[in-house]
């Protein structure tokens, strides 16, 4: 199986908080495309403008940390983001990302990586291609369990799956 | 090899004779506890897997406590769809107004050595000071724990921190934990399992406790874990031979061992942008501030209040400054009421708010307008928290009362009966 992501770049610094990518007070919304209408409203109000479908953010140190808030991953996803590219994640966030289906790469050298960079992630070879920088970076996968539940789609379908094993 | 704590309950609860780091395990859960900030889109997603039922809803606890009592039309939805679903399934619902969930955890004494427990709130690590394994997890995970009761983890690396020395004078449990904080930074314990001991911990009661290892995910730690000794015993009304206590072997392998003595420890401030900024109370003494608060489930315990209490005893609350109280459960509420701590307060002009979650993420409780500063003993800072341009401190809670009463930040051992800097 081979999945490939394509997309243009947009860059977030460290330590990036759930509440920043969506503020606590539309944490009482769910539905995931009311969510993402507010995703980083209040420290990138130009990204909801500019991002379109399959786009990728990469950032740097400790993406996602603060509250466990699922909305921030939901957010990101149906604002069109297809994966999101970092040099290190904060544990929730990360669980959470590939549990909704939100692609989430751990890349050391996310920093070579500019704004509006054209990206091919090619996932199960780990490899990375910057067209515009002709750059090519590897990445480790993930556990073969996180790999499993994001190409089941989340961990709803994953967990149907083992349910439907189970009787 | 021998095993540290955290990696004994994951062997344990993975049936397993041993485990190692980095191993993955799929392990039965012993709790599951679900708020109403996360609660909502669990609900949701369990929706999606037809016809299953909850794995154990004597497991399972629902705890309104992120807005509440329902602070908007939508809220009250969502806790009418939590309230439908826990009859349905017949699960434990913790009302509005009970307080926040794992310090009503620990009150209610679901946290107990040897467990592993997962809860929708990213703090949730806090309850490994009963000696458990305790970690936050999303909304639509817990969909999966609530129809499996399983979970995979990755056994973490243990780091182990020994806490050393005894308190000054007016240095507090959150003093420690915004030293830790600082010394540590955001990330270097993501993902890591850590263990916490050492003569400082016989000095401080299970809450103190909790306020330092509710404060450890701000390093991003998955768990910590602290020692079950007497203290902890005696909270839970029980012994040893009652319960599953797991110490570590002697071989134990700890990716580090770190000291520190806290003897000399100053009151600490997280400076605006993350908890880990810390610096000592002088070097931001003079900062004005527009708002105090005590909040949150590691900064609004009894002993906060009774801190705070102390020092605005027959005071008043600088005119400009509004001292928001959010306590985190309603026993520390009662408790206070009956102590006198509550009328204290009030005398001194604080606003009291229902228990819950409410002014540490800005969930419509003591908001702050753009440019305004609050100082408080809630969990986080960033920008933005308690509202777009509100800056926020974090501190103890006699820091904060002690700022409260001045105007601006403020040495709490200048405002501290007898002599300030000794015992």
């Amino acid at each position: 199986m081979t999945t490939e992501i394509k997309g243009k770049v947009f860059c977030f610094g460290d330590d990036i908080d759930t509440g920043q990518i969506i503020p606590g007070s539309y944490v009482v919304l769910t539905d995931p495309y009311e969510l993402a209408s507010h995703v980083f409203e209040d420290v990138a109000p130009e990204f909801r403008s500019q991002v379109e479908q399959g786009d990728i953010i990469v950032a740097g140190k400790n993406f996602g940390t603060g509250s466990s808030r699922e909305h921030a991953p939901k957010a990101i996803k149906y604002a069109g983001i297809s994966a999101v590219i970092a040099k290190s994640f904060s544990r929730i966030f990360y669980r959470n990302a590939i549990n909704i289906g939100l692609l989430a790469i751990v890349l050391p050298e996310a920093d070579k990586i500019s704004k509006a960079d054209r990206l091919t992630i090619l996932l199960e070879q780990g490899k990375i291609r910057n067209h515009t920088k002709g750059e090519e970076y590897n990445f480790a996968l993930p556990p073969q369990i996180m790999l499993d539940i994001f190409n089941a789609g989340g961990i709803i379908p994953y967990t149907l799956n083992v349910l439907k094993t189970r009787c | 090899m021998g095993l540290t704590v955290t990696e004994k309950i994951i062997a344990n609860k993975a049936n397993l004779a041993t485990v190692t780091p980095g191993q993955i395990v799929e392990a039965s859960v012993d709790v599951a506890f679900i708020h109403d900030n996360n609660g909502p889109i669990t609900l949701k997603q369990f929706s999606r897997l037809p016809r299953t039922q909850v794995w154990d809803p004597s497991k399972v606890h629902f705890i309104l406590d992120h807005h509440s009592p329902a602070t908007t039309h939508r809220a009250a939805q969502h806790h009418q769809n939590i309230r439908e679903f826990a009859f349905k399934y017949g699960i434990k619902v913790w009302e509005v107004g009970r307080g926040v969930s794992h310090p009503v955890m620990a009150e209610e004494g679901y946290a107990r050595p040897g467990r592993l427990m997962v809860g929708t709130d990213s703090h949730t690590v806090g309850l490994g000071t009963f000696g458990c394994l305790a970690t936050g997890i999303g909304s639509t995970e817990m969909a999966g724990v609530l129809a499996t009761g399983k979970i995979w983890l990755q056994v973490p690396e243990t780091i182990k921190i020994v806490l050393n020395g005894h308190l000054p004078f007016g240095v507090s449990a959150k003093d420690v934990a915004l030293l830790l904080l600082k010394h540590f930074g955001p990330f270097f314990l993501n993902y890591m399992a850590v263990e916490m001991e050492g003569d400082l911990l016989q000095d401080l009661s299970v809450e103190e406790r909790m306020a330092i290892t509710i404060m450890g995910l701000e390093m991003g730690v998955k768990n910590a874990v602290m020692p079950v000794d007497d203290t902890v015993l005696n909270y839970l009304r029980t012994d040893e031979t009652r319960e599953t206590v797991y110490t570590a072997d002697n071989d134990a392998r700890y990716a580090s061992i770190l000291n520190f003595d806290v003897g000399q420890l100053e009151p600490m401030v997280a400076t605006p942008g993350l908890p880990t900024n810390g610096v000592t109370v002088g070097e931001v003494e003079g900062t004005k501030i527009n708002q105090a608060t005590l909040g949150s489930c590691s900064g609004a315990f009894y002993h906060d209040l009774l801190q705070a209490a102390e020092i605005v005893k027959g005071k008043k609350v600088h005119p400009q400054v509004r001292f928001v109280i959010v306590p985190n459960t309603s026993r520390v509420v009662t408790r206070a009421a009956q102590t006198g701590v509550l009328a204290t307060l009030l005398e001194a002009g604080a606003i009291i708010s229902s228990p819950s979650c409410g002014t540490c993420a800005g969930y419509e409780v003591g908001c702050l307008a753009p440019g305004e500063v609050c100082i408080s003993t809630t969990t986080r800072n960033m920008e933005g928290r308690m509202g777009p341009g509100g800056k926020i401190y974090l501190a103890s809670a006699r820091t904060v009362a002690a700022s409260a009463l001045t105007g601006y930040i403020t040495d709490p051992r200048n405002h501290l009966g007898g002599d300030a800097h000794g015992s």
